[in-house]
């Protein structure tokens, strides 16, 4: 094989150049695309959920509004209602959850008692169980208070599912990630509610912003009983239920 | 002292050694972790990005009523007013992207109304329900109610 120095000087400096290139391309690629809403400031926010049971009608409005709006699989569910039939015995309540209550719940408890819906989706909590188990960074609290899954570093090891003291988290079994309700995160950074609060009829959900100062939630916290689930588990959930029942687990 | 140096030759061996380990790691590193990985906490920022780049289905009731003023007024008056209008026509931010060529479709009143209003022990007892049925024998909601106005021009 003969080469000249001029080709090999040529061909070089060309590897050279292409790598260069190529280096300052992987860089942009890592890095991401500019900010969707640039107007946004993160560190301004802090979200949460302020949810009233007595105003839930199980009508499965927020089910099926949060699987149109960020596809959901049939079966699985970023929020879902249960439903509660309670006597006298609070640690054994009946629930169920027909579809998620995706369509409705048939009439069972005819003879009365007290039986009530429970709307449920992620807690969004502060110091997250699921946030500590995550071998590889892809799931984290975001600055403005949002637990979220970064699909692209999910291995998919299921830790963070069995981890969630809620049961909020299923494997999506399209993009086999672990996947959950991100309090619609591409909405409310563009200033709208979630598509659960969007489709509420009775307005049993509301979005609550804990950093704004002009946000009903604080008059409400203030003045109401309110709980969280669990308490005991001290996740720092900011999902807050207004006079919860004792059987709601 | 010259019997340590003359097997120094192992010793300058294995340093060269780890000296390359070392230096393959952070230059792999350097490839592989992102260049702000770690700049708001153990997590890759950009991800915020890609999530908030997930297309809107519901356009947000304020959108709706900036053109259909007139069903927002009416509205505004009955037992409707909490109801945001996807709550019932679903998700039309494609109709608000171009209203001409995506017409939505007006939904079945006898299904639609039924979802909240059909009877259910496990409803708040303050929420209006009825027995399709007994109420109505069958016909259409909005024979007698207007949706938009339910109690107003029965």
């Amino acid at each position: 094989m003969d080469i000249t120095r001029r080709e090999l000087l040529t061909k070089s400096s060309y590897f050279i150049l292409l790598t260069s290139a190529a280096t300052t391309a992987w860089k942009h690629v890592l890095a991401g695309t500019p900010e969707a809403s640039p107007n946004y400031d993160m560190t301004k926010h802090w979200w949460g959920m302020l949810i009233d049971p007595a105003k839930c009608i199980g009508c499965g409005n927020c089910v099926r509004a949060c699987e149109l709006e960020n596809d959901v699989p049939p079966g699985f569910f970023r929020t879902w209602i249960e439903r509660y039939h309670v006597g006298e015995d609070l640690e054994h309540p009946q629930v169920d959850s027909p579809n998620g209550g995706h369509d409705g719940f048939p009439d069972i408890y005819k003879d009365g008692g007290k039986t009530f819906f429970i709307p449920k989706l992620c807690n969004h909590c502060s110091d997250s169980p699921c946030v500590q188990v995550c071998p590889v960074g892809a799931t984290f609290v975001s600055p403005d208070g949002v637990v979220l899954v970064d699909e692209k570093y999910c291995l998919g090891c299921r830790y963070c599912i069995q981890a969630c003291p809620y049961g909020c988290r299923f494997l999506n079994p399209k993009k086999n990630t672990a996947d959950k309700c991100t309090l619609c995160y591409h909405r409310i950074t563009q200033g709208l509610t979630t598509a659960c609060c969007e489709a509420c009829p009775t307005q049993a959900r509301v979005l609550a912003d804990l950093k704004n100062p002009k946000d009903p939630i604080h008059e409400f916290l203030r003045t109401h009983s309110v709980q969280v689930l669990k308490p005991h588990m001290a996740t720092g959930a900011k999902a807050f239920y207004k006079d919860l029942d004792g059987s709601v687990r | 002292m010259k019997e340590l140096l003359r097997n120094s030759e192992h010793l300058i061996r294995v340093v060269v050694l780890l000296a390359i380990g070392v230096g393959a790691f952070l230059v792999l590193r350097q490839v592989v972790v992102p260049p702000n990985f770690g700049q708001y906490g153990h997590f890759r920022p950009a991800a915020l990005i890609d999530i908030r780049a997930h297309s809107v289905k519901f356009a947000g009731h304020a959108v709706c009523e900036a053109c259909h003023s007139d069903e927002a007024a009416t509205k505004s008056k009955g037992k409707h007013a909490g109801v945001a209008c996807e709550a019932c026509h679903g998700p039309l931010a494609a109709h608000t992207e171009d209203p001409a060529s995506v017409i939505p479709k007006l939904p079945d009143t006898a299904v639609l109304c039924a979802r909240c209003h059909e009877a259910n022990a496990s409803k708040p007892k303050s929420f209006p329900q009825v027995v399709p049925a007994d109420h109505s024998g069958g016909l259409p909601c909005n024979t007698c109610h207007k949706p938009h106005d339910p109690l107003g021009g029965a």
